[in-house]
């Protein structure tokens, strides 16, 4: 068959489709010779459509569709590397995680993670989020006192606010003392969503 | 200071435009492997091209580069039945009119064809083009000249069958 067995109305969703395979053989090659430094692709979940980007070292950012993907991939083009693909074939292990995770049949993630977005005392307050365990909470204040530092409550509440990768470090586990969830990157319904699914039997 | 945007805009944006021109230069047999080629070193020099930059015109300089490169690879190489120049009067008026077209832009001389894929499918000024082809603005604007009346003698021959064409399969 050649592309004169189509009409023209056919050719441009002809020229989608090289152009889809020409993406992914491009994705492919700059993998494998190391100049793409940002992958990407989105997701579908019980608290939305998500964006997940990696870089080699492992897991950059995750954003909720809250977020403009367009500022998010452009404060990754900038802080990063503009060197952005999408690249849904390079998820696999992550999509399969996830599922697994909204679906209750996984507890905590086996993915290796990339910092590099968190500075200074931000990172060392996502280093500890990691402690508090699946289905249980803990204070702002709780989380300060653990890093060393009981007085930075509210520099704990902007670390977690500014987590780059929320629901893999587990942020939305850090709530109010007096009981109240807090805000969440993700807005208040998508933390309530991760709390009621860790909290199920 | 201004920022370079994701790769991935530069390929949504030009992705289409750079596979025109590389099949009006190349054909259709070597145009996906040229794109592959020029959006690959496209994609490794990308950081340190400046964010003010026009990114067609670059992308373009680039598949330039490769078109010429591949046309001394296929020149070394023994050539390929399909890829024998098509003779303006083979060009067939009952076929679509895309092939009809690409097939009388493929007759003309290198210089010719470079200029009018790079200001009729890339939209480029002359000044950027004679800086890709080389010579100045205006020997670019000639060539491009010759190239369309050309291929208005190859092409037109047939204006009954080219409107008919025109009407079915205008979007």
């Amino acid at each position: 068959m050649t592309l004169h067995d189509f009409p023209a109305a056919d050719r441009a969703v002809l020229d989608r489709a090289v152009l889809d395979r020409l993406h992914a053989r491009l994705v492919d090659a700059a993998a494998a010779e190391g100049s793409l430094d940002v992958s990407y692709r989105n997701l579908d979940s019980p608290v939305g459509r998500l964006l997940v980007a990696a870089t080699p070292a492992g897991l950059v950012r995750l954003a909720f569709a809250n977020e403009s993907e367009d500022e998010v991939l452009a404060t990754l083009a900038a802080r990063v590397s503009p060197r952005v693909l999408r690249a849904p074939g390079r998820f696999d292990d992550v999509a399969s995680e996830l599922d697994d995770y909204f679906a209750g049949r996984r507890r905590s993630f086996d993915l290796p993670l990339d910092l590099r977005l968190a500075q200074g005392f931000r990172r060392d307050v996502l280093a500890a989020l990691p402690g508090i365990a699946y289905g249980t909470t803990a204070s702002y204040k709780a989380v300060a006192t653990s890093t060393g530092r009981p007085g930075a409550v509210r520099a704990v509440g902007t670390a977690c606010a500014t987590n780059p990768l929320p629901i893999f470090i587990p942020c939305h586990r850090v709530v109010r003392s007096d009981g109240s969830m807090g805000g969440y990157r993700g807005g208040p319904a998508a933390k309530q969503t991760l709390l009621e699914l860790e909290a199920a039997p | 200071m201004s920022h370079l945007p994701p790769f991935e805009t530069v390929v949504a944006d030009h992705g289409a435009v750079v596979l025109r021109v590389c099949r009006a230069v190349l054909g259709p047999v070597d145009a996906e492997d040229a794109w592959s080629e020029t959006f690959l070193a496209a994609l490794r020099a990308f950081p340190s091209l400046r964010p003010d930059s026009d990114v067609r015109a670059w992308l373009v300089t680039i598949a330039h580069r490769k078109a010429i490169d591949g046309y001394r690879a296929r020149k070394r190489a023994p050539l390929p039945v399909e890829s024998l120049p098509h003779e303006p009067s083979a060009v067939d008026a009952h076929e679509p009119i895309d092939d009809r077209l690409l097939a009388a832009v493929d007759a003309l001389p290198d210089k010719q064809r470079h200029v009018v894929a790079y200001r009729y499918l890339a939209d480029l000024s002359y000044a950027a083009i004679a800086e890709i082809v080389g010579g100045s603005a205006e020997a670019a604007r000639r060539s491009a000249a010759d190239g369309i009346a050309t291929l208005r003698r190859s092409y037109a021959q047939n204006s009954y069958a080219q409107n008919s064409h025109a009407q079915k399969e205008s979007r």
